[in-house]
């Protein structure tokens, strides 16, 4: 059984919150990691910066920019995750765009991976028929390929389903990454669709910010993921970020944490 | 499975939000493009509207002047709307409108591709938003206008170098969130399988039509093809059905901007490894860490950090050569071609124009040389005489 879905057994609702890795630091990062662990994380999602990051709205391409200009590179983000893992074993997943991944080589990006510690890869610019790119390495290094379904999915979400790894990514709404006042009816029927064919856990994500959306989400899907709401507590409060976001984790993991 | 390869280049590297989309445009493509009564329909609106066969015109004074080669320039300066674009648009937009999509969106560069998607838009009742670099809305800002002319809506995209990469990035954004009514027209031969196939496909045109000509003329062959390349369309519509003529030189000639030893370039061939970016496994401009270098060319068009995937493939099987050719050389050709044949090319053409001054003077005058003219100048005399620090009241 993967680390990943150890984190939804018990028919625990899986709270996902999202960071880029190097925003502001890499010190504040691997703090952050550890912090939202303590604070009821139960997957945590590390982002490595990319130059022209499509799927994300402008909270997170701004992460992006303030972490490449740290100086954030791959082979830190490995050290940081090794130096977490010392004292936290969090699930975690690596979330980045294939080109980074492929230019440093796939088969040694997963196998540091591997032996960094992470726990799952998630690019959303690999679809399924393009995830022989990444997923021979995955196999060998028991790192998950996490699959992404999507609104316009449809006849695809089985296909997809079926051999999904770890947990399944369920993408809201249209458009990218951001927060939103309205999350789409569809993403339940995704789901529903997913689950006539797998027992693979469903966790959603792309506009969820309120505790209240958490719920709603929550009282049908399998985990939560929020990633522009944390980043935008990061770029308010800076290096002082960390007790904001731990609060934050606190309050989005209550709200799913049904009796 | 990886669809849409050439060699080991090309593929659909998208969100999933936009895969049934690459699906349907796919099997929508494969089901009408043989179809008689689409094939007869594209071909009256190439005609009828957008004014082909273009030229295939011997450039007699710049052939003597340079003392070599002979020189044909392919017209397609002289299609509806001023550029090789039209091609493309017209192909594509006819397919949006059988698969009942009610909107295009497209990225420009130097905006001919948004001028001539604009263009057919107005033609097909189809509602049109462009997306563009900032900096290329202010360097080709009579393009903007046009477009607004012809009903479109033009967005400035202000993200990362404000020019074509970005404006690619917001058309894709843009096209995951509203999909379903929706066709994203690409401009080029890159982005994810089909557009490669499919905008490859539309504009050959220019090189069946080239070859049928050149035989006309001269009875036999080209020695040289040449054209050139940000994107690669019109190169790749030119050079594709002369690939099996082997005894044909295809010559790509990409913008070296201030050099491709300076950190102002666009010169993905010279300079550029190998990446996925934009939906394809290509050759792209970008660092160590594979971030996406900010890359610069005087031309809009090609200032584009990378190359679709065939042109990738051509180079690596060796079929085809990529030349550098910098912003003064381009310059200089610009006013060469304006002076000795009467016709201003785009700022874009002139690379491919100063590559053959370059090398017509080394052949023999028996051997031919066809340059593809892939627009006219006229949208950028504004930018040439800032560069050449005339103050001209637009």
């Amino acid at each position: 059984m993967s680390k990943i879905r150890d984190a939804f057994s018990n028919n625990k609702k899986a709270f996902i919150p999202f960071i880029t890795a190097g925003d502001p630091d890499m010190d504040t990062t691997s703090e952050l990691v550890i912090r939202m662990a303590e604070a009821g994380a139960d997957i945590i999602e590390i982002g490595i910066p990319f130059s022209d990051p499509v799927s994300e709205g402008p909270a997170i391409q701004k992460a992006d920019i303030r972490a490449l200009a740290g100086g954030a590179s791959v082979d830190a983000i490995f050290r940081m995750v090794g130096k977490v893992r010392k004292s936290c074993d969090v699930p975690l997943a690596l979330m980045t765009y294939m080109n980074p991944v492929f230019v440093y080589g796939s088969a040694s990006f997963i196998n540091n991976c591997g032996k960094a510690g992470v726990n799952a890869v998630i690019v959303p610019d690999l679809p399924y028929e393009e995830k022989g790119e990444l997923l021979p390495f995955c196999l060998g290094n028991n790192v998950d390929l996490i699959s992404m379904i999507a609104p316009t999915s449809s006849q695809r979400i089985r296909m997809i389903a079926r051999e999904a790894m770890g947990f399944l990514y369920c993408v809201s709404s249209m458009g990218v990454t951001g927060v939103r006042s309205e999350i789409g009816g569809t993403v339940s029927e995704m789901v529903r669709t997913a689950r006539e064919v797998s027992n693979i856990p469903c966790s959603v994500g792309f506009g969820i910010s309120t505790p209240e959306q958490a719920a709603v989400i929550g009282s049908f899907a399998d985990g939560i993921i929020v990633g522009s709401a944390i980043v935008g507590i990061i770029e308010r409060y800076g290096r002082d970020c960390v007790p904001h976001v731990a609060d934050y984790v606190r309050m989005m993991k209550k709200a799913i944490s049904f009796p | 499975m990886s669809k849409g390869l050439f060699g080991p280049f090309g593929g659909q590297y998208i969100p999933e939000t936009l895969m049934n989309a690459v699906i349907e445009l796919e099997e929508a493509y494969l089901r009408l493009k043989d179809d008689p009564e689409f094939v007869s329909a594209l071909e009256k609106l190439l005609a009828e509207y957008a004014g082909r066969p273009s030229l295939l015109y011997y450039a007699e004074k710049m052939a003597k002047d340079l003392g070599g080669a002979k020189i044909y320039l392919k017209r397609e300066d002289l299609n509806h709307t001023g550029s090789h674009k039209i091609n493309n648009v017209l192909g594509q937009a006819l397919l949006a409108k059988h698969m009942g999509k009610k909107r295009l969106i497209a990225e420009t560069g130097a905006g001919q591709h948004g001028v001539a998607v604009a263009t057919a838009a107005a033609y097909m009742d189809m509602e049109c938003e462009i997306f563009m670099g900032e900096e290329d809305t202010v360097r080709q800002a009579l393009n903007v206008y046009r477009m607004e002319l012809l009903g479109a809506r033009v967005n400035s995209v202000t993200s990362g170098t404000r020019t074509l990469k970005d404006a690619v990035n917001a058309t894709l954004v843009e096209w995951t969130k509203r999909v379903v009514d929706t066709h994203y027209v690409l401009g080029s031969v890159m982005g994810p399988h089909p557009f490669p196939t499919i905008v490859r496909d539309f504009q050959s045109i220019i090189g069946k039509e080239a070859k049928k000509q050149i035989l006309e003329k001269e009875g036999r062959l080209p020695d040289v093809v040449m054209a050139c390349v940000g994107g690669g369309s019109n190169a790749m519509g030119l050079f594709y059905d002369f690939i099996k003529d082997k005894s044909v030189r295809l010559i790509g000639c990409e913008a070296a901007g201030q050099g491709i030893d300076t950190d102002k370039n666009a010169a993905t061939m010279a300079n550029g490894t190998v990446g996925i970016f934009h939906g394809m496994k290509s050759y792209f401009c970008q660092d160590r860490s594979g971030q996406i270098a900010p890359v610069y060319s005087i031309s809009a068009g090609l200032d584009y950090p990378g190359i679709g995937p065939e042109h990738s493939w051509l180079r690596d099987t060796g079929r085809a050569e990529y030349v550098p050719v910098t912003d003064s050389e381009a310059v200089e050709a610009f006013e060469y071609l304006s002076r000795i044949e009467g016709i201003i090319p785009a700022i874009e053409s002139a690379h491919a124009v100063a590559h053959a001054m370059k090398t017509a003077p080394e052949m023999s005058r028996e051997e031919i040389i066809i340059i593809n003219l892939s627009g006219r100048g006229d949208k950028d005399v504004a930018a040439i005489a800032r560069y050449k620090g005339v103050d001209i009241h637009e």
